[in-house]
């Protein structure tokens, strides 16, 4: 995999738990255990070619925005290396790791909090530029205009607050402001679930025009199959902080390797289907805190063998360009 | 033809501010039949949850329902009284919201509630009452039931409290249940479970179920007839079938082409336009009109009456989508 334009080589990003009143006291006498340890990245392997979109897909609370803002440098992992053009992030320092953090943007979820509310548009999407010295000051507005130009925001609105806006407005806002420092690759973390349909296409026609004209990389975090299937070449599913299977984006919605992703796919719904049958997938989430030993998706399998519940499975690759983390597909060490 | 449990017409509920009196729900019409799964979909702040609360007469100050019917079973609930309201809720008509909290009481055990649910309808003896919510929570898939009457709402998940909601609201066999976005706050695999668990019991014991959702697709999935909901009122409504593959109504042209599921991966997704107006800068004649194609001049000038094809399709439009239009 030499020669990748993005990768994360076994990122962990472990969290500890709050402790409870009880272990706090027991903290105070000497003898307490550990805080439990949230493992919400836990090891995960993922590379990006330059131009590609890879999608990330998962249930609510798996990791995807801890994974995401680990690429984007914005959290530090715990463990393993954000690797960035063939270099570790972690040993680029100066201008080089400047340099990483302009090329390296990420558009968040909540399009309102992630603008400051005090600030004017205009100044929210020249700060970058004017903070690193990036352009003269006398070429700032300029820049300004063409990235609000971009996105199909009038230039009128440059004096406004963000609360003036519309939820897909604001979302181009924060689309501008990535896009005012000529970065190479967005980390998009759900950048359209907050919006309405008719709004989110919109946008996502927005991130499909901008990624054209620029050759811009993207790794797209979203929990709506729909979106993730129509925009991304690759995708990876995750589950408790595991990447579980990844491969091209057609090759995954058409024959899913893992069973997770099978269930994922077959519970997203879709305008095409008329009267289903339901089918219940058996259990629970399980709570991060708590994950199931061996392969952490057993309980909720209805393929788990006796091994599942003892091994967990490594992400291996099943077929040129697909790897699943499932025993059942790798018959070579059963 | 069996005459419908539920029969809306022309329902209108303001909001009342110093300005005016703003309609949230102008002019709906909703009629529902007995054991039948009926989608209310729209975007945000198009009505859904006031045209929800207007049908049970939850409906407080600033807001007022000034206009149209609400019969259930022939009984005209705008002019019931408040005991006779209180006593239909959370018997024959229940209530399902995105957050289960709504219904539950932080401070009960969930075997507590289910018996008040239960006891202030019914007249049976306690060990009854909790007989009947042991089988209600194992019906929605919940294990050790009797064990689970002893919790309280934080002990459970997300999903399973929205599920004990759920067998909540069953208890007493309602003929409806108005549910508003149940599962939006949840993961797939969990609202997936939750959809089967709605739709065996409507099956099983012939409860009608009003859905509400912004989802198109979970409609598509689980609903006999769908109405789509814009600015305020419904735009088109028929079965889900002639909506979602014939429809008339540029606006549900245009919400189906914005799914991605409509187009193939890559294509240009067929975008709406602007925004939808907020309930106090409502544009004159067709409220979708700025954001409309297909518009006409008359369409600025001219709201536009449901015009019924020659089944059970319903929209309003000026210029609507032709019919052999297929997507
Ligand atoms: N700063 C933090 N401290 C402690 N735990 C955290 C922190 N941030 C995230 N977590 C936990 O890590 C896990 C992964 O969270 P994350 O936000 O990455 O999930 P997600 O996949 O983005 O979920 P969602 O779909 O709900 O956005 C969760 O269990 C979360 O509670
Ligand atoms: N208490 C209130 N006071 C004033 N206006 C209100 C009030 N409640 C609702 N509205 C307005 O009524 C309109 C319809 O609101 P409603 O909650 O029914 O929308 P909705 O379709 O359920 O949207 P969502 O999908 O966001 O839940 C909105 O424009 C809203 O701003
Ligand atoms: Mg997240
Ligand atoms: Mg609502």
């Amino acid at each position: 995999m030499n020669g990748s334009f993005f990768e994360l080589r076994d990122v962990k990003k472990h969290f500890r738990g709050k402790p409870t009143i009880a272990q706090r006291i027991l903290a105070a006498t000497g003898n307490a255990p550990p805080p439990p340890v949230l493992k919400a990245v836990d090891g995960v392997d993922l590379s990006l070619n330059k131009g590609e979109v890879l999608g990330l897909v998962g249930e609510s609370g798996c990791g995807k925005s801890t994974l995401a803002r680990v690429a984007t440098g914005i959290t530090k992992p715990s463990g393993g290396n954000v690797v960035y053009e063939g270099r570790p992030v972690a040993d680029l320092h100066g201008k080089e790791r400047l340099n990483y953090l302009l090329k390296v943007q990420m558009v968040f979820q909540d399009p309102y909090a992630s603008l400051n509310p005090r600030m004017r548009v205009g100044k929210i999407v020249g700060e970058a530029l004017r903070v690193h010295g990036l352009l003269p000051k006398s070429e700032i507005d300029a820049a300004v205009d063409r990235s609000l130009t971009e996105v199909g925001l009038d230039l009128a609105y440059r004096d406004r607050y963000p609360h003036q806006f519309s939820g897909g407005q604001r979302q181009r806002i924060g689309i501008a402001r990535a896009l005012a420092v000529k970065p190479e690759f967005l980390v998009c973390d759900e950048p359209v679930s907050a919006l309405d349909v008719s709004i989110q296409a919109q946008v996502i026609n927005l991130f499909m025009d901008i990624r054209e004209k620029h050759g811009l990389t993207y790794l797209f975090v979203s929990h709506d199959l729909g979106v993730v299937r129509h925009i991304s070449d690759r995708v990876a599913i995750m589950y408790l902080g595991r990447i579980v299977e990844v491969g091209s984006a057609s090759a995954i919605f058409s024959t899913p390797a893992h069973p997770y992703s099978a269930a994922l796919i077959a519970a997203s719904p879709s305008t095409a289907r008329r009267k289903r049958a339901f089918q219940p997938l058996k259990g629970e989430l399980p709570s991060p805190l708590a994950p199931p030993g061996g392969c952490p998706f057993h309980p909720r399998c209805e393929h788990a063998m006796a091994k599942c519940r003892e091994v967990r499975p490594i992400l291996k690759q099943i077929a040129p360009g697909r790897s699943a983390a499932c025993h059942l597909h790798h018959s070579d060490n059963t | 033809m069996t005459s419908p449990l539920l029969e809306v017409r022309g329902l209108k509920t303001v909001f009342h501010d110093l300005a005016g009196a703003w309609p949230a729900v102008d002019g709906v019409d909703i009629v529902v039949q007995p054991g039948e799964i009926v989608g209310l979909v729209g975007e945000s702040g198009s009505g859904k949850s006031v045209t929800g609360f207007s049908l049970v007469q939850l409906i407080d100050a600033p807001g007022e329902i000034v206009a149209g019917d609400v019969l259930f079973k022939g009984e005209d609930l705008r002019r019931a009284s408040e005991e006779r309201l209180r006593d239909l809720r959370g018997d024959r008509i229940a209530m399902i919201f995105q957050d289960p909290l709504m219904t539950l009481n932080p401070v009960l055990t969930i075997g507590e509630q289910m018996c008040e649910a239960i006891l202030e309808h019914r007249s049976c003896s306690r060990q009854e009452a909790l007989k009947k919510s042991s089988l209600a929570l194992s019906r929605v898939g919940i294990s050790s039931p009797d064990a689970r009457l002893r919790q309280y709402p934080h002990e459970f998940s997300g999903g399973m409290r929205q599920r004990v909601a759920i067998a909540t609201a069953l208890l007493n066999e309602p003929d409806l249940i108005i549910a508003d976005e149940p599962t939006t706050a949840l993961d797939v695999t969990i609202q997936s479970q939750i959809l089967f668990e709605v739709q065996k019991l409507s099956r099983e014991t012939g409860t009608a179920v009003l859905w509400i959702t912004h989802d198109l697709a979970v409609v598509a999935e689980l609903a006999d007839r769908v109405a789509v909901m814009y600015a305020g009122r419904i735009v088109e409504a028929g079965t889900v079938d002639d909506v979602l593959d014939r429809p008339r109504h540029p606006y549900t042209l245009g919400l189906l082409g914005s799914s991605a599921a409509t187009v193939a991966p890559g294509e240009r997704l067929k975008q709406i336009s602007g925004t939808a107006p907020s309930i106090n800068a409502r544009p004159s004649g067709c409220p979708f009109c700025p954001r409309c194609e297909r518009a006409l001049p008359l369409c600025a000038e001219v709201d536009p009456l449901p015009q019924l094809t020659s089944h059970e399709h319903s929209y309003r439009c000026h210029n609507p989508v032709s019919e052999s239009h297929a997507s």
